[in-house]
């Protein structure tokens, strides 16, 4: 596991793709910071959290379209899966280290936490709620992103699925608002990633939502392993 | 050190490999030949656990393959058909790579300094692999498998694109390394699985057909007992006075290649040498022999025999039918 979370941080430094990931996020957040906190004059960061999610949308799929798909492509993974390693470690090497890219990306929401308390006291437990949300909704795109990577061999497939896998999370909780009958609407908000992740920045910390993203991770992981395994049966 | 028994494969109706079975013994050069799309990458990848088999057995030194993966895989070196390689690394940080994935024991730089000088990759170990020729990515796939020593080396096609300067240098490493690993390499040219292998399994359409030392299968394809001729002289005459010399079995009469000189393919019985026989007798008619050379029996043209349900010849059959693994 470390030697392939070692080539995959390499990897992300050497190719544009981790450069590209985080400039283009720390352009993003920096702009929903300046609208929803700076110019209103806002210490609370919530509305920053809530315009995250689109962040993420169309930038955690460029950091995992290429996880397993690139592999499959260039036939390394012939090298890989032939190598002393078992499936959970390869697939764990490829999670923690695009994971680890992402939390350098959204380590930017600290820098505007501290750039608003300059000004005024901004309260810090919502805000550590905020970021707890952002860290578990990241880990489980990710985790998403390189199950998806790992159906394809293309990388802009894997990138599109991506997107429109994390849209659909979003779209199920409007979805929702439209239906009348209760059950129905409660299980979709309950599987609603979007709505799940609100919660964090409606400021409420319940640890339901934590462990649903968490659940969330060990699913789509495992998914993987089992995508993986599941080729050498073909 | 391998063994591989009743291996088979399916992909819906289609067997790649079909039920074969054969053994490596340690510190064998094992040549895998057959044409392509007869199955060699198919058994490679089931042998390395790339792919799982659809029945049958493959035992690493006794670990099977399936059952204890991580073990097995620690025993193997393996470069594919196309080398696994990352081309936006150096040739270094890629071979560093390899090293900790295989969670090698070796002390690193010198292991690793050591298998850039038996390939002979040291002058491009800063290089981006991308960069690289053919011949050397080839190169930097190879010192990939021997990154941790493994006792058994596994090489698809280790000599495909190379120039023929490389194809020596890489033919002569692998016969260096196979003094300490056993190795098993698959071509489809005949000449050099000849040149480098101790045993040739021969293998098509999923099955083996031959099973034999390199030895004895050179000498059954490249014996005396085939000439080609050219001689000047009436065609019909000609052939009919080959025809009569005894132990020729078959002639045929292949083009005219100058005005009134003809070629023939002439067939004679195994250990029977018609050379001077040839030339008396011609002589004696005043009729010239202008070339004569024994012709090897390609492997192409085995594989049409053993494939075609083309008639054999007697040699043949004794030479590759009987021996070994065929089934």
């Amino acid at each position: 596991m470390g030697a392939i979370f070692r080539k995959e941080m390499l990897g992300y430094f050497t190719s544009p793709v981790g450069y590209i990931f985080l400039g283009v996020f720390f352009a993003a957040s920096g702009f929903f910071f300046y609208t929803t906190s700076l110019s209103a004059g806002s210490t609370d960061l919530s509305q920053l959290f809530v315009m995250l999610y689109f962040a993420l949308l169309i930038l955690v799929p460029i950091l995992t379209m290429r996880s397993f798909s690139e592999e499959k492509k260039q036939k390394t993974d012939q090298g890989l899966l032939t190598a002393p390693v078992s499936l959970g470690g390869i697939v764990a090497g490829k999670f923690f280290s695009a994971f680890v890219v992402y939390l350098m990306g959204i380590s930017s929401t600290v820098i505007y936490a501290l750039t608003v308390s300059v000004y005024a006291k901004p309260d810090w437990s919502v805000i550590a709620g905020n970021i707890t949300g952002l860290i578990l909704l990241g880990a489980s795109f990710v985790a998403l992103g390189i199950f998806i990577s790992s159906l394809t061999e293309n990388q802009m497939v894997a990138a599109i699925l991506s997107m429109v896998a994390i849209l659909g999370l979003y779209i199920l909780q409007v979805v929702a608002n439209y239906i009348n009958v209760e059950w129905i609407s409660t299980a979709l908000r309950s599987i609603a990633f979007s709505s799940r992740y609100y919660t964090f920045t409606n400021g409420i910390l319940d640890m339901s939502n934590v462990l649903f993203f968490i659940s969330a991770v060990v699913v789509f992981l495992f998914l993987t392993v089992r995508v993986l395994e599941k080729k050498r049966w073909d | 050190m391998i063994e591989v028994v009743n291996l088979s494969k399916h992909y819906g109706d289609k067997k790649a490999v079909d039920g074969i079975s054969f053994k490596a013994e340690s510190g064998e050069i094992l040549g895998f030949l057959g044409p392509n799309g007869a199955g060699k990458s198919t058994t490679m990848n089931i042998l390395t656990g790339y792919i799982s088999s659809t029945d049958g057995k493959a035992l690493i030194d006794g670990i099977d393959i399936l059952e204890n993966p991580i073990k097995a895989k620690q025993k193997i070196g393996y470069l594919p058909e196309i080398p696994p390689l990352y081309v936006d690394m150096t040739v270094k940080e890629y071979l560093c790579y390899v090293y900790d994935l295989k969670k090698c024991k070796l002390p690193r730089n010198t292991h690793l300094a050591d298998i850039c000088r038996l390939v002979k990759i040291e002058n491009v170990y800063n290089r981006i692999i991308k960069n690289l020729s053919k011949g050397y990515k080839q190169r930097v796939g190879l010192a990939q498998a021997l990154v941790g020593n493994p006792p058994v080396l596994i090489l698809d096609e280790p000599t495909v694109g190379l120039d023929p300067n490389q194809i020596i240098e890489i033919r002569t490493l692998i016969k260096k390394l196979g003094r300490n690993h056993t190795v098993i390499l698959s071509s489809h040219i005949l000449s050099e699985v000849q040149a480098v292998c101790d045993r040739i399994v021969v293998i098509n359409q999923g099955k083996i057909v031959a099973d034999d030392t390199a030895q004895n299968l050179a000498t059954s394809l490249s014996s005396d007992h085939r000439l080609l001729v050219r001689i000047d002289g009436p065609k019909d005459e000609v052939e009919a006075l080959i025809k009569g010399i005894s132990g020729v079995e078959k002639v045929i009469v292949n083009t005219e290649v100058e005005k009134g000189v003809w070629e023939y393919r002439i067939e004679a019985e195994e250990n029977v040498d018609i050379r001077r026989e040839l030339f008396k007798r011609l002589a004696q008619r005043n009729w010239y022999l202008l070339s004569s050379r024994s012709y090897e029996l390609s492997l192409e043209d085995i594989f049409l025999k053993l494939t075609m349900g083309e008639e054999l010849s007697s040699a043949e059959k004794s030479k590759l039918g009987n021996k070994g693994g065929n089934k």
